[in-house]
């Protein structure tokens, strides 16, 4: 074999495993060197677990193996976890100041699901604090670089998620995303992203941000693991009142090389002003191979979806101002040394404990939620919202599909945006309306530009994934493009 | 009573307008959102879960009990029930409330335009509306005790529990209506099996929002809320005191403040807290990390038939039984006491007769010591306790005997009619028997013969009497009088 096992999708793990070629502990090893070579670079993880913890976990899969016990469908496949998300034993710092010394003492049911999959978990990974950015630059702890450019984001808010995934050093990963923070993270480093149907994951365990917008979802080398791995963590579960009892079909079964019989809509307002000439260019390159491949292809309009940034960035922070109301230094995490009572104490550890793009949106969502501003903000949010819903559903009505690109330009540089706030916001642009209607999205490498990746956005009516990854999938097979790998350090091979 | 009374002519002056605030905790034996333990008195933070805690990540699962229990309290009180209501955020900063916001239903509560009727003042039937009636969590508890240096302790136990709060409208008149009132939902509640309403546990608590106008006003002047009102009694004590501050005030031409006040018992007053809770902006928002309750029509009305007999209805069905109104009272406010009489009934004991020898014979009995009636300690069984009045109604024995035949019931638990035979107390009826037994008299006593034949018909009783000693008092009193004047006749 000549790709090394890091470079390994999650189904040739899966395959190698099954046929006696590697071990699951060969497989880890090669991902623990990786990391050993690459990660002083990227700075994709906020905690590793210890080198024998995860070689243990190795071993029992292969002692499965030995055993003749049937293998489960992640066996043996390194995986990384947003640190959003809680972990038996692993710090859940969110990035943030305010959750130093956390150590969950329960395991998020996606997380608890991957384990039960057979995957094999590196540790955490860095993220935007509580989630909000689109650079991880808002990391309280350092910053992630992208493995395609040194020099620029990897995106956010699951950029650490991403470029460990772009880098080889995990296989797969489960980020977060509340206005994109999948996809926007997967285009700019060039994996695969998605989103799934809110209500398809279970949230227990995944430290909440906009409680009704949040959702797990998959980061991987290609679409067939994003069904892998969306097939491991998705269905019903009763600690989460707002988990669907939707059945979760064989989502790599819905794999197919054609588009035939699809309609797939190209929404103008996904294609606006903002979007850069190169986005633009091969997201419509992208549509006419859709056509080739059997898909019927049209435009298509979605009138309030340029409203969708106002009321996500209204909606979200009066959500976060609740949910982050718990970090008062009372029961866990930081707390403030020598405050006389209470009220000094709760100040001075949120005031210690968050960072500036955190306190500025807690202050967004106090006041849009405060009397006398409620209807003209939230209120009004929340009927934008509707309509948004209203204008997808016509839509997809029309289309099995929608596509369109998952940012407006392809990964900026580190500081070009954190002056200025809304600047930063923009760059949800493509995501945040999906966010608001609760629907699946998939995010996959439609083409390159100045040796960069760009990403297709491929959206599905809700519950609607297998037409997703079905699309995605033809589009990857026929596009070839999931396979280059980023040109980082001692991993010169392009493709395998 | 209060320290400042409200003088008569006062009284004729203001009106008192009182609405109640009150919070209940529901029956059931796990928390709202999660499944942690509601016992009373465990050890701090020994009931307690990532959810309870608010641990980051942790969500909110409603328990479907809770649920169950808040409908039928609702239905008790005739509320409007909201199929599709909602739970939303309340959102403030307190120590021992742990996830910074409590959940609590807001804008879309479970009930709606319900009320109560109840005996009020003077006896006269009174009804309140409900406002509303929604579902919501408990806080936990902020503690000093046996914490060092001045630091305050959390415990989280009941952080969680479920609770119902009952608004009404300002529908009551003045304290002892309002106490009333409170009892009455009490009783609801406890017969609804929704609560344990056990207010020295906390399980049931009160705050009163009281205000005053002119008499023949129909404006409402500024609302004082009290709080901390912690048994029915503390409860009529501190309006009355709230009323006559109130009233002075007006009287003084002073303006009364909207404000929040703290009732203190020991002293007898209400004083202003320095609350931060008034003029809070609690930013109430729907709880995203939950959906509609969604209550099936055919849920509401399964529950609606669950519900028992509730103690208007009793009450009413005890009066046409010909139970005074009173007397119905005795038993419908004490729930174990009317199932007890509804054994009875079953066991065909009559109305008015049985509900005399239960409320006074063997509760006065049973009060004296110390025992219930459904106590495993009572051994006297409804069902022998409506033969015993069975007894009584045939002429088997007298009322007198019978008190001695419930003694010995409460001693060893035996049947009437075995104690009754066991004992030869059986009423002697027989005409001949109490024939002879006068003539004997009569000839015993031959100077009571001649002052009732001289015009004293007193004489005639101590003829009566002396045939019950002879008797040990088991001659029926009626035929020994019938047969005495026969024989003087
Ligand atoms: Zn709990």
């Amino acid at each position: 074999m000549d790709v090394a096992p890091y470079e390994w999708p999650a189904h040739q793990v899966r395959r190698a495993l099954a046929a006696g070629q590697v071990s699951a502990r060969k497989v880890a090893e090669s991902a623990l060197r990786r990391i050993d070579e690459v990660e002083p670079a990227v700075g994709a993880f906020l905690h590793l677990r210890a080198r024998e913890d995860v070689l243990a976990d190795a071993d029992a899969v292969d002692a499965a193996i030995a055993r003749g016990a049937t293998l489960p469908p992640l066996a043996g496949v390194p995986a990384a976890i947003k640190a959003n998300m809680c972990m038996r034993g692993v710090p859940a710092s969110c990035a943030s100041r305010v959750l130093e010394g956390f150590v969950p003492p329960y395991d998020a049911t996606a997380v608890g699901r991957l384990r039960a999959a057979g995957a094999v978990i590196l540790g955490a990974t860095n993220m935007d604090e509580f989630a909000m950015g689109s650079s991880t630059e808002h990391s309280a702890d350092h910053v992630t670089r992208n493995p395609w450019d040194l020099g620029r984001v990897p995106g956010g808010s699951s950029g650490g998620a991403a470029a460990a995934v772009a880098a080889g050093e995990a296989t797969i990963a489960l980020g977060s995303d509340t206005g994109g923070s999948i996809r926007q993270p997967a285009a700019f480093c060039g994996t695969v992203g998605l989103k799934p149907t809110y209500g398809r994951v279970s949230r227990y365990g995944l430290v909440a941000f906009a409680s009704s917008l949040d959702q797990i979802g998959p980061l991987t080398r290609d679409v067939r693991d994003g069904a892998l791995v969306l097939a491991a963590i998705a269905g019903a579960d009763p600690a989460d009142a707002t988990c669907a009892a939707e059945p979760s079909p064989d989502y790599e079964a819905a794999l197919r090389r054609d588009c035939r019989g699809l309609r797939a809509g190209l929404p103008v307002e996904l294609l606006g002003g903002g979007t850069a000439p190169e986005v633009r260019s091969s997201v419509m390159a992208a549509a006419d191979l859709l056509a080739e491949l059997g898909a019927e292809v049209d435009e298509c309009s979605l009138p309030t979806v340029p409203y969708a940034l106002d009321a996500y960035y209204v909606i979200a922070p009066a959500e976060a101002s609740s949910n982050l109301a718990r970090y008062d230094g009372v029961r866990y995490g930081r707390r403030a040394a020598g405050a006389a009572d209470y009220v000094e104490m709760f100040g001075r550890t949120r005031g210690e404990g968050f960072g500036p793009e955190v306190r500025r949106r807690i202050m967004l969502g106090t006041y849009a939620l405060s009397a006398g501003y409620y209807d003209q903000y939230y209120g009004r949010a929340l009927q934008v919202r509707t309509r948004i819903c209203q204008d997808f559903e016509a839509a997809l009505a029309r289309f099995d599909v929608l596509v369109g690109p998952t940012t407006p330009s392809p990964a900026f540089a580190f500081g070009e945006k954190t002056a200025d706030p809304l600047q930063m916001y923009a760059s949800d642009v493509c995501t945040v309306a999906v966010n608001l209607a609760g629907l699946p999205a998939l995010s996959l490498p439609c083409g390159f530009h100045n040796g960069l990746p760009l990403g297709l956005q491929v959206i599905g009516r809700a519950w609607d994934e297998e037409t997703v990854l079905r699309v995605a999938f033809a589009f990857e097979q026929a596009a070839d493009l999931t396979r280059r790998r980023p040109p980082l350090l001692g991993a010169g091979r392009m493709g395998g | 009573m209060g320290g400042v009374g409200a003088p008569a002519e006062t009284a004729r002056r203001w009106q008192t307008v009182i609405g109640l605030e009150v919070h209940v905790e529901l029956a059931t034996r796990s928390k709202m959102f999660c499944r942690c333990s509601t016992a009373f008195g465990a050890p701090p933070n020994t009931q307690v879960c990532p959810v309870c805690l608010a641990l980051p990540g942790s969500l909110p699962v409603p328990n479907r009990r809770a649920i169950e229990l808040a409908l039928r309290a609702a239905l008790a009180l005739r509320c409007e029930i909201d199929p599709d209501c909602r739970w939303d955020r309340k959102n403030y900063h307190y120590p021992d409330l742990p996830k910074g916001y409590q959940i609590t239903q807001y804008a879309r509560p479970l009930g709606r335009g319900g009320e109560l009727t109840f005996a009020g003042a003077g006896g006269a039937s009174r009804t309140v509306r409900i406002r509303r009636l929604h579902m919501e969590e408990d806080t936990g508890k902020s503690t000093h005790e046996g914490m060092p240096g001045g630091a305050t302790g959390v415990d989280l136990n009941r952080a969680g529990v479920p609770l119902i709060e009952i608004v009404s409208e300002p529908d009551l008149r003045g304290p002892e209506d309002a106490r009333l009132y409170l009892q009455a939902l009490r009783l609801l509640l406890l017969y609804a099996g929704v609560s344990d309403v056990r207010m020295e546990e906390g399980s049931l608590r009160c705050d009163a929002n009281v205000s005053l106008r002119p008499a023949g006003s129909s404006e409402l002047g500024a609302l004082v809320e009290i709080k901390n009102m912690n048994s029915f009694r503390s409860v009529q004590r501190a309006l009355e005191y709230e009323e006559g501050r109130q009233a002075a005030a007006l009287d003084a031409g002073e303006r009364i403040a909207r404000e929040t006040r703290h009732w203190d018992e020991r002293r007898g007053i209400t004083f202003p807290s320095r609350s931060k809770e008034e003029a809070h902006d609690y930013r109430y928002f729907p709880e995203p990390d939950l959906g509609a309750v969604g209550l099936a029509p055919a849920f509401i009305e399964d529950t609606r038939r669950s519900l028992p007999e509730l103690p208007a209805d009793r009450q009413a069905r005890y009066e046409a039984l010909g139970l005074p109104g009173y007397d119905a009272g005795v038993l419908v406010a004490d729930p174990a006491l009317a199932a007890y009489f509804d054994r009875m009934l079953r066991a065909g004991a009559a109305a008015r007769e049985g509900a005399a020898l239960l409320s006074v014979e063997l509760l006065g009995r049973l009060n004296a010591a110390g025992i219930g009636v459904d106590s495993p300690e009572c051994r006297v069984h409804p069902e022998q306790l409506a033969a015993l009045q069975g007894l009584i109604a045939s002429g088997s024995i007298s009322g007198k005997i019978a008190k001695d035949v419930l003694d010995e019931m409460l001693a060893t638990g035996s049947d009437p009619s075995v104690v009754v035979q066991r004992k030869g107390l059986q009423q002697i009826s027989d005409q001949g028997a109490i024939g002879e037994a006068a003539r004997a008299a009569i000839a015993a006593n031959p100077q009571s013969v001649a002052d009732y034949r001289a015009g004293k018909k007193q004489a005639a009783d101590f003829l009566v009497g002396q045939v019950m000693k002879a008797t040990r008092g088991k001659a029926n009193p009626g035929l020994v009088r019938e047969a005495i004047a026969r024989e003087l006749g």
